[in-house]
């Protein structure tokens, strides 16, 4: 088991041709990961990879080769239309990777998905991976290895940093997800959770937040109430200034509210082990899957 | 990115909502002219990205034009919150009845914009919120519909129960307001106060607009209306590059890729005992030119003692931060010591790389944090 994506999954690649959808289009697929069709408009017909049909949309990809799965990789001023256009195809995931999509754009989107019943994963994120099963998104595969830790993260690099971590202290992950670093994005960490709590292959949850809004703060209240699995956090962040828009969209600490140190202050009072440092990840989550 | 008052204002007119009529000045002959041209009285305003222009001396009252200039003498060269004022805005004053709070935001935790007004104006709406929560009054947009008209007026008629004339003055700019928002891709928007004047007419006398920075590309209007002159120089040139760069007040200038792994870094670095210097993000996929740019920017504030390099290869390849680190450091005269922490894609090329023009390169991030607050020490 994992979530959300694994074997079965049968990706379509929304910007197949473009410089960076064509780069992790072949990561993906070397990481064994079914790729079953790409489409850019226009460009119907054609072969990547000499393996992999181009349709002009996605419900065609979805037709013809069984697509369930979608991600994104075109730019910013399309991205909130290529959701909609996947969400209203009949895939089932979404993963948008692009960054840069107007928060207004995105307002309508993750209604329109939600309306459909569509998950989407993102946008400006990573995207996920279930280690040995299927990688949608750009986290390097080897870096990786199957396990039972659940990995959930509004980063990228960090969430690489934490992840090799606990891979070299011989924990493996059953499926990493970047939620991504905008303010409004599709799933969200209780989603993450729930979804988590209810997956056999994992044991114990890695939650990596930062600054700005309150997705932590409600993490750790749904914890308290509904996890019996123990999840670890750490929050990014603690030297960040007030005011000012820390790279991801998302980590802005307003006025007094949404700082490192009111999130780490929630997660303790609801009884979740907080690491100080990414190195001290591993060891804490050996504790507590072990307790 | 933020905009000044007199540009929201510009904004709010476009789309309809009353403002008064002002004009900018940059030195006390322009303000004494334009508040002669209005014959009142006149309020000169400080034009700069801080709240609490009011508290800092940053707004006058001014009964002749001779007083104007005086004000805008007085305004003017001031310093707000580190930033100086450069610019004011005249305005003729208002005679003020009763002050209220109009404002729109995105927010995070509904997906939705969320129109907010009390009648608890002219003050912070945090402290508002502090202290009498129940005085705020919200309606939520749901963005398949946008702003109905019965919200509009449903929220108007809390603002100003029992008095229609005002009330469908309120719904009218509480549309136009929703109306600003979308036209001008903002993510946050201010009125405070909305005045009532002695003749019961609604006027916007001060405005606060949040633009978000992903809509510039297809709003080049807006984009236009950036004070590049009120912002950190470094932050301009990284901004041109496409880094991203926050200038603070430490001493370990730090260069990361990626947002959540810059802000980590810079925690661990004042976990053992030393101050970052500054954000920096060199991004997903980084040229060696954009390496040269950040480590350019970085060495050019004299603060820095001592500087960090933390890679982690996922797209970013480590050779390429090597190359760029091996070019920059042929280009500037380093004169702060440089721990250099790379690890994933790439990085046996990028050690081969760093040694042979001399650096040394280290794979573990503590070990390589903990050296780079030594080094700032010595």
């Amino acid at each position: 088991m994992a979530i959300f994506a694994d074997s079965s999954t049968r990706v379509v690649i929304q910007g197949i041709t473009g410089r960076d959808g064509s780069f992790h289009t072949r990561q993906m697929i070397e990481y064994g990961t079914a790729v079953v069709a790409g489409v850019t408009p226009g460009k119907g017909g054609q072969l990547f990879g000499e393996k992999v049909p181009v349709f002009d949309t996605v419900e065609k990809a979805v037709q013809e080769e069984g697509a369930n799965a979608s991600v994104i990789y075109v730019p910013a001023a399309f991205a909130g239309s290529a959701i909609c256009e996947a969400a209203d195809s009949g895939v089932e995931l979404v993963v948008c990777i692009s960054e840069g999509i107007p928060v207004l754009d995105m307002l309508r989107a993750t209604r329109y998905v939600a309306d459909r019943g569509v998950r989407l994963i993102g946008p400006n994120c990573p995207g996920m991976i279930s280690p040995g099963k299927a990688k949608l998104g750009i986290i390097p595969g080897q870096i990786v290895e199957e396990g039972p830790v659940g990995v959930v993260s509004r980063s990228g690099t960090l969430t690489y940093e934490v992840v090799w971590a606990l891979t070299r202290a011989g924990l493996g992950q059953s499926s990493c997800i970047g939620i991504g670093g905008d303010p409004v994005i599709g799933t969200n960490f209780i989603d993450c959770l729930d979804a988590f709590e209810n997956d056999p292959q994992t044991e114990g949850i890695v939650l990596i937040g930062e600054i700005g809004g309150t997705d932590e703060q409600n993490a750790a209240r749904y914890i308290k109430e509904k996890m019996s699995k123990p999840v670890v956090g750490f929050v990014a962040g603690q030297t960040a200034p007030p005011g000012r828009r820390m790279g991801h969209a998302g980590a802005i600490i307003s006025g007094s509210s949404g700082t490192a140190e009111e999130k780490i202050s929630t997660f303790k009072e609801n009884g979740v082990e907080v690491a100080e440092r990414p190195i001290d990840m591993p060891d804490i989550v050996k504790r507590a899957m072990n307790g | 990115m933020n905009i000044h008052e007199y540009q929201a204002k510009e904004v709010f007119r476009q789309h309809g909502i009353p403002v008064p009529p002002g004009e900018v000045a940059r030195t006390p002959e322009e303000a004494e002219k334009i508040a002669a041209k209005y014959g009142t009285g006149v309020v000169v305003k400080a034009q700069v990205h801080a709240g609490g222009r009011g508290k800092a001396g940053g707004v006058k009252l001014a009964a002749t034009p001779k007083e104007a200039r005086e004000a805008a003498d007085k305004i003017l060269g001031m310093e707000i919150k580190g930033l100086t004022v450069k610019v004011v805005l005249v305005s003729p004053a208002e005679d003020i009845e009763h002050e209220a709070y109009l404002g729109a935001i995105v927010d995070r935790s509904t997906g939705s914009v969320v129109l907010m007004a009390s009648p608890e104006g002219g003050i912070d709406i945090e402290e508002v919120a502090a202290k009498t929560p129940e005085l705020i009054y919200k309606e939520t947009v749901d963005p398949r519909y946008g702003l109905l008209a019965h919200q509009a007026s449903r929220l108007a008629y809390k603002l100003y129960a029992g008095d229609t004339s005002r009330a469908r003055q309120a719904a009218d700019i509480i549309q136009k307001l929703y109306a600003s928002m979308l036209g001008a891709g903002a993510s946050l928007l201010e009125i405070n106060p909305l005045i009532t004047t002695k003749s019961g007419e609604l006027k916007a006398i001060d405005a606060k607009m949040n633009i978000d920075d992903n809509e510039l590309f297809r709003r080049k209007e807006i984009a236009e209306l950036r004070d590049t002159e009120s912002e950190a120089e470094e932050e301009v040139e990284a901004r041109a590059q496409g880094l991203t760069y926050i200038k603070l007040d430490g001493e370990v200038g730090c260069c990361v890729n990626g947002a959540g792994l810059a802000m980590a870094t810079m925690d661990l670095v004042k976990y053992y005992g030393g101050e970052p210097a500054n954000f920096l993000d060199i991004g997903g996929s980084s040229s060696p030119e954009k390496v040269v740019t950040a480590l350019r920017i970085i060495t050019s504030d004299p603060g820095v003692k001592s500087i960090l390099f933390n890679i982690f290869g996922g797209i970013t390849r480590c050779d390429d931060v090597a190359n760029g680190i091996v070019e920059a450091t042929g280009q500037i005269d380093l004169e702060v010591p440089i721990t250099i922490r790379l690890t994933g894609t790439n990085e046996e090329e990028a050690v081969e790389i760093l040694e042979a023009a001399g650096f040394s390169a280290m794979t573990d991030m503590d070990e390589a944090v903990q050296k780079s607050v030594e080094l700032a020490k010595n």
